[in-house]
């Protein structure tokens, strides 16, 4: 029996070499940088798809007529469900975390890849498979499902009971439950190399702020998808193995009673919302870190309260987990218990307001550059609060009774998740493109595309907080129902589908310039925006082993801008310890 | 210049007996792919980041069993149906619980002969630890066949059917675990050890404490309230 000895007793040795061959350096690669593309690519197929969906539906309720419509009820409802989903899963769990968070905490942090390339791959393709097998929902008979991206049973526990509800429905679980998997494992590793792969000198505090936002995240990830599998897992059990956890008694359906007993749909509302709300923050909090980044770097300022930042994150992250009872007031809830939820909501409001005031804190007397990434991050700012402060009459108890289900849910949710996750993404993209291609992308294009974006997202949503306001019942194909003897809401719809395909079509023009910039754009530098983290200090793009065979050492805080004394107007972290004087450094 | 101050990656010395790099160590290292000049670098990952790998793994399979169990337990409460019919507790479940425990002390002396780098030890005791793990695995099996010769099945009642449902979660995990505990025993003539410890015997013993842990959970669980 021989026991090998190894050399070096702290680490693992791993034989780690750029493969040569096409499929193992691009399809099946191990490397961060082309998985966090992967993922991107991902997303961008997901959000067409995802949009499109949506114009339909809008397109259905702008002309819409009881004799000819453009979506049967149940066509509706599938667009839709398709719709939710795929924009929440595909688009905004992937893009912020998977895609920019593979491929540039590592490099932020000063590592050579994630901790376990290969758990990192298979986090991808799992998310493909996931992604894949939604997208089969559409062809298989009876269609897609129609319970929404939130599945609540009993409809979804029961598979005769629309089109869409058999095959489609099961797909749908199926996708999900393989989309905890794919969240779980990648958690995992975000989690570890944070902890254990940074840098010499990358003390935590030192991290840049989307390295504290993705760490944050994953955390929430590894916790709640977890139990959004238990929830699915109780769900397929329902509708395949004949149990009862979620069906109750006395369900009656095509005339005869249904043999199930004893379940509690409310049961699946508490698993699916323990996961939810967390969820929400994981399609946004990327989005704060990315933000925060970039709105330091083009106002050349150090980002306001560093430390109260990460706090922040950390803060918001942690209460999210005690407050998934608000998408719930409307259940029957004791109103006690909801009085409970509602408190713990409203003070969630306290870390966002930090956040929102120390950008503007940031912003403050900045010598301010207004490119593409930064309009894109002063839009999530103003979406953020927006969004927010439509949350703020949610979280009551009282007044969500009234608010429940109508259009005003779909405003808020829109404007906070939705288009807010989707400017950082742009903004993301903008800033980091240089690193990632090699290449600017056009400049005049991202304006264009920002105004028409902005206005548009404000024209879609806007007008849907009066519709809710006036008792616009959201998930609703048709308009025949008392709610809606108003007589603006035609016109409103009208002015909303307008105003949608507006700021889908600006999209385009993102797309465009994205694909152009890749070969075409004027070639970047290593560090064209002048700013302090360590992907810029190497080439763009980054070598295979992301700093080309040297260790970077980390002398600096993250945002060192406008050092008084100091020789430029940033530091970089790598830089030598007197790069700032003495009595300068550090941030707050 | 922002390079100034990187240093050299430090340079990498050849494992002894496990191959240097290039040469596809059995087990682990090395991606393999590629001639062995292509100008690759060995990859150091901190070991520890492995020990932080495993606890952070047990995170989410503690949120799942703590899911299932606060649904269990919510639907114990649920009363007004009346229609939840505790399940009759095998006795064969005792026998098992000590089987899975005595397994986890088993793989424990096993760990204590290799650190005293008592080879021949470590192996019998990892491979009772084994043994009385598939004991368990083969119990459980026995369990849930009594219940249904006396006519308990998965979907006829909300208490077997969580009964059933956490039962096959944990044994699905637990086999995971085996794989590991098989995969160790299998490369016990070949181990690396830092310090009399080896890495898969650690990362492969937390989490089979871990599902000794999760196994007294549940049969508390199943044990109050009834
Ligand atoms: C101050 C902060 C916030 C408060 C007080 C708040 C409050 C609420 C409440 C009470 C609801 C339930 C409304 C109902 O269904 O009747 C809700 C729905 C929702 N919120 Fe928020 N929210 C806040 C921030 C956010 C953020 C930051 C996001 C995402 C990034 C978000 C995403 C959502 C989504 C997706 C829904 C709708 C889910 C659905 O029913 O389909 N919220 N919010
Ligand atoms: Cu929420």
């Amino acid at each position: 029996m021989s026991v090998a000895h190894e050399v070096d007793e702290e680490h693992e040795v791993h034989v780690h070499q750029e493969p040569t061959q096409f499929i193992w350096k691009y399809v099946f690669s191990t490397d961060h940088k082309v998985i966090g593309k992967q993922y991107y690519m991902l997303a961008v197929v997901a959000v067409v798809i995802g949009l499109t969906l949506s114009l339909m539906f809008r397109w259905h309720l702008a002309t819409y007529d009881p004799q000819h419509m453009f979506l049967s009820p149940d066509t509706y409802l599938q667009v839709l469900t398709m719709h939710g989903t795929i924009l929440v899963f595909m688009v905004l769990t992937t893009a912020p975390l998977g895609g920019f968070g593979n491929y540039f905490l590592p490099i932020q942090i000063g590592a050579v890849d994630m901790a376990f390339p290969r758990l990192n791959m298979l986090s991808f393709w799992l998310t493909l498979l996931s992604f894949i097998t939604l997208l089969a929902a559409f062809f298989v008979p009876g269609g897609a499902p129609v319970s929404g991206w939130t599945g609540y049973p009993p409809l979804s526990a029961i598979n005769s009971t629309t089109e869409g509800m058999g095959w489609g429905q099961t797909l749908w679980v199926g996708s999900i439950a393989i989309f905890c998997l794919a969240s779980l494992v990648g958690a995992i590793n975000f989690i570890v190399t944070t902890l254990d792969l940074r840098a010499r000198g990358m003390t935590l505090l030192r991290m840049p702020l989307p390295c504290w936002a993705w760490f944050v995240t994953a955390v929430l990830a590894l916790l709640s998808f977890a139990v959004l599998f238990a929830g699915g897992l109780l769900l397929i059990l329902d509708r395949h193995l004949g149990t009862s956890f979620y069906i109750p008694a006395g369900v009656i359906f095509g005339a005869k009673e249904l043999n199930h007993k004893g379940g509690s749909p409310l049961l699946y509302q508490h698993l699916f919302w323990f996961f939810g709300h967390p969820e929400v923050y994981i399609a946004i909090l990327p989005g704060m870190g990315i933000v925060s980044h970039i709105l330091a770097t083009f106002s050349r300022k150090p980002i306001f309260g560093y430390k109260a930042m990460v706090y922040a994150i950390i803060a918001i992250g942690g209460i999210g987990f005690f407050v998934w009872g608000h998408h719930m007031f409307q259940s029957g809830m004791s109103p006690y218990v909801a009085v409970a939820f509602s408190l713990l909501t409203m003070t969630i409001g306290v870390p966002s307001a930090i956040k929102t005031f120390n950008w503007l804190g940031t912003l403050w007397m900045g010598n301010i550059t207004c490119n593409s990434a930064m309009l894109f991050a002063l839009g999530f700012v103003s979406l953020f609060v927006s969004g927010g402060i439509s949350g703020i009459f949610l979280g009551q108890n009282a007044v969500d009774i009234y608010f429940h289900d109508t259009y005003f849910v779909v405003a808020h949710f829109h404007l906070i998740m939705g288009v807010a996750a989707m400017f950082s993404i742009a903004a993301g993209t903008y800033f980091w493109f240089p690193k990632m291609y090699g290449r600017f992308m056009n400049e005049s294009l991202g304006k264009v595309h920002f105004w028409l974006t902005f206005v548009g997202v404000y024209s879609v949503f806007i007008p849907m907080h009066l519709m809710g306001l006036w008792g616009h019942p959201r998930r609703y194909s048709g308009m025949e129902n008392a709610f809606l003897s108003n007589p603006f809401i035609p016109a409103m719809h009208n002015m909303v589908t307008a105003a949608a395909f507006v700021a889908v079509l600006a999209q385009l023009i993102f797309i465009c310039n994205f694909f152009y910039s890749m070969f075409k754009g004027p070639v970047a530098p290593e560090n064209p925006w002048n700013c302090t983290s360590l992907e810029w200090i190497t080439t763009s793009p980054p070598k295979f082993d992301n700093f080309g065979g040297v260790e970077p050492v980390v002398n600096h805080d993250p945002y060192e801008y406008s050092v008084p004394g100091a020789s430029k107007d940033y530091i970089m972290q790598t830089d030598p310890p007197e790069a700032a004087p003495a009595h300068a450094v550090g941030h707050d | 210049m922002p390079l100034a101050t990187t240093e050299p990656r430090p340079q990498l010395k050849p494992a002894l007996g496990a191959g240097g790099p290039g040469s596809g160590a059995p087990g682990r290292g090395g991606d393999g792919r590629g001639p062995e000049d292509a100008g690759g670098h060995g990859r150091r990952v901190p070991r520890r980041a492995y020990y932080t790998g495993i606890l952070v793994g047990l995170a989410p399979i503690l949120m799942l069993f703590a899911a299932l169990a606060s649904s269990y337990i919510v639907r114990q409460g649920i009363t007004h149906e009346k229609d939840w019919i505790d399940l009759p507790l095998p006795g064969l479940i005792w026998v098992n619980t000590l089987l899975l425990v005595s397994s986890s002390v088993a793989l424990e002396l096993a760990r204590r002969s290799l650190k005293r780098q008592a080879l021949p030890g470590f192996t019998a005791w990892w491979k009772i630890g084994t043994l009385l793990g598939l004991g368990f695995v083969a119990g459980q099996i026995g369990i849930w066949w009594q219940l249904r010769e006396q006519g308990v099945y998965f979907s006829d009642n909300p208490s077997h059917s969580f009964f059933y449902l956490l039962t096959i979660a944990h044994a699905l995990h637990v086999l995971g675990g085996m794989v590991a505990l098989l995969y160790v025993w299998r490369g016990s003539a070949n181990m690396k050890l830092v310090d009399g410890r080896c890495l898969r015997v650690d990362l492969s013993s937390v989490y089979w404490h871990f599902m000794d842990f999760i196994w007294l959970f549940l049969l508390g669980l199943f044990l109050i309230g009834r």
